[in-house]
């Protein structure tokens, strides 16, 4: 007999308690590494275990992303969290119930399989036993390894998965209970804010700490370590005051700030980069084809999280414990213990919900900056809320790209050649891959900065993510340069690299489409031989009415966009309907999404819906500026999609029965990029190329024209 | 100097006792009264994330100044009903899984719900108007305008001056 391969996690994580403990009658405590983002993630949790280990959702509790109790499942990112977490939540919670089915196997002294389990009860032959989860514990040892010979339900059996279940978390949220990070409330608890360093290697000259106490008109505390500085108050408001006068009234030596030259991805393509071909070699000639080519760009884009982050810490007895709301405690506690020069065994880190965050903001940093200063200050518990405009200044930035796509085309205009050339910063800094908290560039001996990377293409890459075209084309590659300086500090948003990929390749498709004259649905299916991927397409034609041969160029427009999101996740394609005058009116946008098992179809649509808005905020309005600095530093400089500005919505899901789940929160992002520029150019008569989609790139074609 | 600043919230008498008479109404809350369902976004009256009730009118509170609330009445998302007693935007949203994080919808709340009082048969476009003062950066908008359109016709529907005007407000 084979042994069974655990899944990934469970494999990393083989500890039974750490995924399933029951701490008292009726009561089952539920361990996850991956952590609540506002994408629904501990409600889809809960189904798979109530489901697996055959009890009420309501007898559940679940812990999530701490790294005293749970598994260590690295980062909540990637759209992986059901796909690769929620696989190995359902082996876990059915290895439990194998032993404890063997464990009532011998009380009962009868077979295993005459055993069953309803509501956590033990039945023999459908009849009651007397013997239940919590009669079995003290004998079963849930602190030995996961085997992986626990049978899954079968998708035929589930009584929860697939079936919509409302947020466990949405009550607290509408009824104003404390629900978020910046609710906590420690006994003594002090406030913080820090008067941040403008750039790595900035050194303070001067400190005018006189006219920062005015400022705060309460008794504030300064804390110093290098250039780190703080400012420590009882009181929220002075702390507040102070923080936000503060840099008027510190001067920085060897201050660098990015131009606004610097905030176009045209500036990446001169220079120094890191470059690697991923893929077949590329044509010396182009063999006497057609060929096509073409580059489409876009801006470095904010995650602008509604909330600015919030981190707390407290250091006593020689242990920190430190609150925060990012994605990976246990990556968090690594770099904290680099930088804090502390062991890794005396850091806890607990996760409590943030605002959504789509990526790496500020969070990590906000908690490093109360670890540092709690360090500072024992016996002091410290919480450190950035302001907004350091929210925006200072969170990593999601990189400029430029992605330029050659093709060689047969007699026919269908590809034959692919080549995705890529210019981009990296999207990776985070602390798990060895990126600097902010506040440790700060400290004296600041740590050097990481040699730089990207996310590998095992692990789905970062700005090659999504770069290699899903259709039938004979040979592809991908042509990356890595740009390791870029103006500001870069890494993970919502899809990384994928958004602008798609976005590069799905324009491209149209224009060949038009190029050979041929409608974009129809000139999709005819170079996708995959299934699901022809599904998609063909249900989200059907579901939008779509119409070949509609004029352009009348002021309305129609396109479509399609991606697998890293080409092994779920399959997302989008309609866009819009009017372009001197700017853009979206009308409707229709999705047909194939995500393989669906754990909630209610919490899957909501996610494609905030993807698709999100992306349509991006595409439309999106760009963060440099002007003597980051000039992006509020909702206003910084304007997101509006209410009055979001179209309606029509989602059909596919295959939500299949038995293995596809990742579905970022699948959107791409297609709908795409779709908008693609229906954009419907309506002009006239393609844009660069991203966002501004009324003077609008009027800018007009005139072209 | 300390002062005293006297006013209603969710329908209680407040003396609050402070140092500085501008600091925020929104601090004031969270900080004195223990009230979390107004939140901190911006500080700068942009996003939505604190919005109250004030003598009726939804208001942002981040930027409003302690002494300013001197003898109103303020209500926050907290005044608007409670998980036995759910005001209809409350149960309206949570029948539309209106949200995401979740960490705009107090101010959300606030906003719809001054928009039904003066307003109790808004349209789609009225609604998604009257909340371009709050912003949702997860996308939930859809869910939020369908969300208000049910509580609306739930109101309309019931009549009663609760239903209307929630607990306290």
């Amino acid at each position: 007999m084979n042994t069974p391969v655990l899944p990934g996690p469970l494999a990393d994580n083989p500890r039974l308690d750490r995924w399933v403990t029951f701490p008292a009658p009726g009561k089952v405590t539920v361990g996850t590494g991956r952590v609540e983002l506002g994408q629904g993630v501990l409600t889809a949790m809960t189904q798979i275990a109530a489901d697996e280990l055959d009890v009420a959702m309501e007898c559940i509790t679940i812990r999530s992303g701490d790294t005293e109790f749970t598994p260590n499942e690295g980062y909540t990112a990637g759209s992986q969290s059901i796909q690769f977490g929620g696989v190995a939540m359902r082996q876990a919670c059915a290895d439990v119930r194998s032993l404890f089915i063997d464990q009532a196997s011998k009380v009962l002294g009868c077979k295993t399989g005459e055993l069953s389990i309803r509501g956590g009860s033990i039945f023999k032959n459908g009849t009651p036993t007397g013997q239940d989860y919590w009669t079995l514990a003290a004998a079963v040892d849930l602190a030995a390894k996961a085997t992986g010979s626990g049978t899954r339900k079968a998708v035929a059996d589930f009584k929860t998965i697939g079936r919509s279940s409302a947020r466990l978390d949405l009550p607290a949220k509408l009824f104003g209970k404390p629900a978020f990070i910046h609710d906590m409330v420690l006994d003594g608890m002090v406030h913080a804010r820090v008067v941040r360093q403008p750039n790595r290697g900035a050194t303070i000259q001067t400190i005018d700490e006189q006219a920062i106490r005015r400022a705060a008109k309460a008794p504030v505390e300064f804390v110093r370590n290098g250039n780190f500085l703080a400012i420590v108050g009882h009181d929220e408001t002075a702390v507040d005051l102070a923080g936000a006068a503060a840099p008027k009234h510190v001067t920085w030596q060897n201050v660098e700030t990015p131009t606004p030259l610097q905030a176009e991805a045209s500036w990446l393509i001169q220079r120094p980069a890191i470059d690697r071909v991923i893929g077949a070699p590329e044509p010396s000639r182009p063999q006497g084809r057609a060929r096509f080519e073409q580059t489409y760009t876009r801006g470095h884009l904010a995650h602008a999280s509604i909330s600015p982050s919030c981190g707390l810490a407290l250091y006593r007895d020689g242990r920190l414990t430190v609150w925060t709301h990012c994605q990976g405690v246990f990556p968090l506690r690594a770099a904290l213990a680099r930088t804090l020069s502390l062991d890794a065994s005396a850091i806890t880190v607990h996760h409590v919900q943030g605002s959504g965050c789509y990526g790496h903001n500020g969070a990590d940093d906000a908690a490093a900056d109360a670890a540092i200063i709690a360090m500072a200050m024992p016996e002091r518990p410290i919480r450190v809320r950035w302001r907004r405009e350091e929210e925006f200044v200072y969170e990593p930035k999601s990189p400029a790209m430029a992605v330029k796509v050659r093709a060689l085309l047969d007699e026919a205009g269908k590809p034959v050649d692919w080549t995705a050339e890529i210019w981009s910063g990296t999207h990776n800094y985070r602390p798990g891959a060895g990126g600097n908290l902010l506040g440790a560039q700060a400290l004296p001996n600041p740590p050097p900065e990481p040699p730089p990377g990207d996310v590998p293409e095992s692990n789905g890459g970062g700005a090659t993510r999504n770069a290699e075209p899903l259709y039938d084309i004979a040979s592809k590659r991908i042509i990356h340069h890595l740009v390791p300086e870029t103006p500001v500090r870069t890494s993970a948003l919502r899809g990384l690299g994928a958004m602008p990929n798609v976005f590069a390749i799905e324009c491209c498709v149209d224009e060949l489409a038009e190029r050979a004259g041929q409608d974009p649905v129809q000139y999709r299916l005819a170079i996708t031989s995959e299934n699901r991927a022809r599904a998609v397409i063909e249900k989200v034609a059907a579901m939008a009415g779509w119409k070949a041969g509609e004029p352009s160029g009348t002021g309305r427009g129609r396109g479509i966009g399609f991606a697998r999101y890293k080409n092994r996740a779920a399959y997302a394609a989008v309609v866009v309907e819009l009017d372009v005058e001197e700017t853009i009116r979206l009308r409707h946008v229709w999705c047909a999404a194939d995500a393989g098992l669906v754990v909630n179809p209610d919490g899957v649509i909501n996610q494609l819906e905030g993807g698709i808005i999100q992306s349509a905020s991006w595409v439309l309005k999106e760009q963060v500026r440099f002007d003597d600095g980051v000039s992006s530093f509020d909702w206003e400089t910084y304007p997101v999609l509006k209410f009055s500005e979001v179209p309606e919505i029509d989602i059909a899901l596919l295959h939500t029965r299949d038995e293995v789940p596809l990742g579905v929160g970022e699948v959107t992002a791409g297609p709908t990029a795409a779709a908008i520029g693609n229906a954009v150019s419907h309506a002009l008569g006239a393609r844009i190329r660069d991203l966002p989609l501004t009324r003077d790139r609008i009027m800018a074609t007009l005139l072209e024209e | 100097m300390t002062q005293k600043f006297d006013f209603t919230v969710n329908g209680r008498p407040v003396s609050v006792s402070l140092d500085n008479e501008e600091t925020p109404l929104l601090n004031v809350l969270r900080n004195e009264l223990g009230l979390m369902g107004a939140r901190f976004g911006c500080g700068l009256e942009q996003c939505g994330c604190c919005m109250v009730l004030i003598d009726g009118a939804a208001e942002k509170s981040c930027g409003k100044p302690v002494w300013s609330v001197a003898g109103k009445t303020v209500t926050t998302v907290e005044g608007l009903g409670t998980p036995e007693r759910p005001h209809p935007l409350q149960q309206a949203f949570i029948d539309e899984q209106a949200g995401q994080c979740g960490y705009c919808l107090g101010g959300i709340l606030i906003s719809a719900q001054a928009l039904l009082a003066r307003n109790p048969s808004p349209t789609r476009p009225e609604i998604a108007a009257a909340l371009d003062d709050n912003i949702c950066r997860c996308g939930s908008h859809n869910r939020i305008i369908r969300a208000i359109e049910k509580a609306a016709a739930l109101i309309r529907a019931d009549g009663s001056a609760d239903a209307r005007g929630g607990v306290n407000a």
